[in-house]
């Protein structure tokens, strides 16, 4: 990790650990959770996306995937919480293989084709399988999280939990970019920053760490899954819809495409719009829509990214030009 | 019993086609996946059901300026969302016709609101009866209006100046530039074209299906599908990829259940996909 990152990180980590003793009302520490869930799920998204330029359409659905695991061992099998996220995890491994394998091998965006299938089938799953998800109507009565006796009841021990695992995430991804990994990855992004015969000629293997990122990135779904089960204590086949799945991926665009602290910055402005947005009801699809053109087209480096070059572009106003010889100069 | 699930079948299977053929033409101008198609079926139906029903124009009228306006609606969104970007890498672009069809959607949901509307049919509404199934006369124009369409393109591509110098430009975009072919242009004139074709579409298929402002997700999904089951690019793999998905889809429906009909046509991409990734018509690999 750049120590710029780590700094940036035990801040946030700072300032998330005394969120609580102000913010005392259930409704803002339940918007708080979720903001930590979709950050999760945002980051994996954001590795794909940006690092290896490949688009997920089935994100939601491995959120799903996580989400019922929880649910359906604890409800239907009376199992611990904990093996439901080792289930969880382990479904979608082989969900995103059985789809990863074939399509990340060629060339194009075969994946874009085979997510936007595994989505739709993964929601009907959730729809259909009425003796197991219970089916339209959701899954009601998981119980709280918990392991042995030590059970999370209260809204801020999900918070914690939430944000535990999203700080996790957060800084095995920012590690996991800086490393030869990382490299890897920016060797055979879209053009013009790198391409694939390129780093190809060098040796890196482009279709493994493809698969790689994209098991990664489900994975960390799958966990914001296990954490929202158990602390909405019902899941129902809508929160994994198509619907999501956009949702996640105009996080990635309002953080900015290519930059995990972008995701975080996406995931909080995606979790607290809709909540704005509740006075227009089903009208809020047509402001998505304008979001997502108006910051592709306007600023394609995302929200996160235009803040980032102002804050340069001050810098170089106030200490001069870098020059290469001279150093700084006015 | 079997013959009316066909014909259900092969009507879906028309329309599919005709969707995945937008996603072609546009697909093959740009190398983008036009996630916007669905809607412009819709807008299609909605605008056509709109111009008869609420303005009182002829059928034939209302049809006409139906496709065109979407075609127009197709040129805008080149123009305004795609070309300021066209450098843009493949994810951007795909996001972009994301925002697309999530707006068009927004929209028709303010224009019409949430209930669903009918256009009568073309020819009354009496069925046939063929070999004991019963269709009704739309079915008819659907497949007639769907083969002459079919002829026109694959004519066009093959032997116009027009069409030739598209597929010049998905071949090799710079090569064509060089011989004088305004690839940019080509561009706004895909989704044009695509758009009216996505129009006509909808507008011959919502005498028998109700149109609302929802229906252009799972349609575009199906046709996006069927092109990639065809082999994306493929002009004869979307009519094939189309025309399979449909009879899946409806004796799906009739002898499984109908709550997976949704799924079938998604399971069949998934298997061509780990099987012959290149779709069924496309030869050669990528």
């Amino acid at each position: 990790m750049r120590k710029r990152d780590l700094i940036f990180v035990i801040l946030l980590g700072v300032i998330i650990f005394a969120i609580p003793s102000f913010v005392k009302n259930n409704y803002y520490m339940s918007i708080l959770v979720f903001f930590g869930i979709n950050t999760s799920m945002a980051i994996g998204l954001c590795l794909l996306l940006g690092y290896s330029g490949q688009i997920s359409l089935a994100h939601a659905g491995f959120f799903g995937i996580g989400a019922y695991s929880s649910g359906i061992l604890t409800v239907k099998f009376g199992l611990p919480p904990l093996l439901g996220v080792a289930v969880g995890i382990i479904l979608t491994i082989m969900v995103a293989l059985t789809i990863g394998i074939p399509t990340l091998r060629l060339r194009g965006h075969y994946l874009a084709m085979a997510t936007l299938c595994a989505g739709e089938v993964l929601f009907i799953c959730f729809k259909e399988m009425d003796s197991l998800t219970g089916g339209p109507s959701g899954l009601p009565g998981i119980p709280p999280f918990g392991i042995g006796s030590f059970v999370l009841t209260k809204p801020v021990q999900y918070y914690y939990l939430a944000w535990i695992l999203a700080l996790m995430i957060l800084c095995f991804s920012l590690n996991l970019v800086n490393t030869r990994v990382g490299r890897a990855l920016l060797s055979f992004r879209y053009k013009p920053l790198g391409s694939e015969e390129g780093a190809l000629s060098v040796g890196v293997n482009v279709v493994q760490y493809r698969i790689k990122i994209f098991v990664l990135s489900t994975v960390y779904c799958a966990l914001a899954g296990n954490v929202y089960a158990h602390f909405m204590s019902f899941v129902s086949p809508e929160n994994f819809d198509m619907h999501f799945s956009t949702l996640l991926i105009i996080m990635i665009v309002v953080g900015g495409m290519g930059n995990i602290w972008g995701a975080v910055w996406g995931a909080g402005v995606m979790t607290y719009l809709p909540e704005l947005l509740m006075a227009f009801k089903d009208f809020d699809i047509l402001i998505y829509g304008v979001l997502l053109i108006g910051i592709l087209v306007l600023m394609p480096e995302g929200m996160y990214g235009a803040f980032v070059q102002s804050l340069r572009r001050f810098a170089v106003k106030r200490q001069g030009v870098f020059d290469l010889k001279k150093g700084f100069r006015k | 019993m079997v013959l009316q699930f066909l014909f259900t079948g092969l009507t879906n299977g028309i329309l599919y086609a005709m969707v995945a053929f937008g996603f072609n033409i546009i697909f093959s101008a740009t190398e983008i996946f036009n996630f916007a198609q669905g809607e412009f079926v819709m807008l299609g139906g909605m605008l056509a059901i709109t111009f008869n029903q609420i303005l009182q124009l002829p059928m034939i009228v209302s049809l006409l300026v139906a496709v065109l306006v979407v075609a127009a609606i197709g040129g805008l969104i080149e123009r305004l969302a795609i070309s300021p970007v066209a450098t843009a890498s493949f994810v951007t672009l795909i996001i972009i016709t994301f925002g697309v069809a999530i707006f068009l959607r927004g929209a028709a949901m303010f224009a019409w609101g949430k209930n669903p509307y009918a256009l009568p049919a073309f020819s009354g509404e009496k069925p046939l009866s063929i070999f004991g199934a019963v269709i009704t006369t739309q079915v008819l124009w659907i497949f007639g209006i769907a083969l002459v369409l079919f002829g026109v393109l694959t004519f066009f591509f093959t032997k116009t100046i027009y069409g030739k110098a598209m597929l010049a430009c998905n071949y090799n975009r710079d090569a064509a530039r060089l011989v004088g072919i305004p690839a940019r242009w080509m561009v706004t004139f895909s989704f044009i074209l695509s758009g009216g074709l996505g129009a006509l579409g909808g507008v011959i298929i919502a005498p028998i299906s109700m149109m609302f402002y929802g229906q252009g997700l799972m349609i575009g999904i199906k046709g996006f599908v069927a092109a990639g089951v065809g082999g994306i690019g493929s002009p004869a793999g979307a009519l094939v990829g189309g025309l399979i998905l449909g009879v899946a889809e409806a004796f799906g429906a009739g002898f499984i259940s109908s709550g997976y009909k949704d799924a079938m046509s998604m399971i069949i991409l998934i298997l061509v996909l780990c099987f012959k990734p290149t779709g069924l018509f496309r030869i050669g690999s990528e």
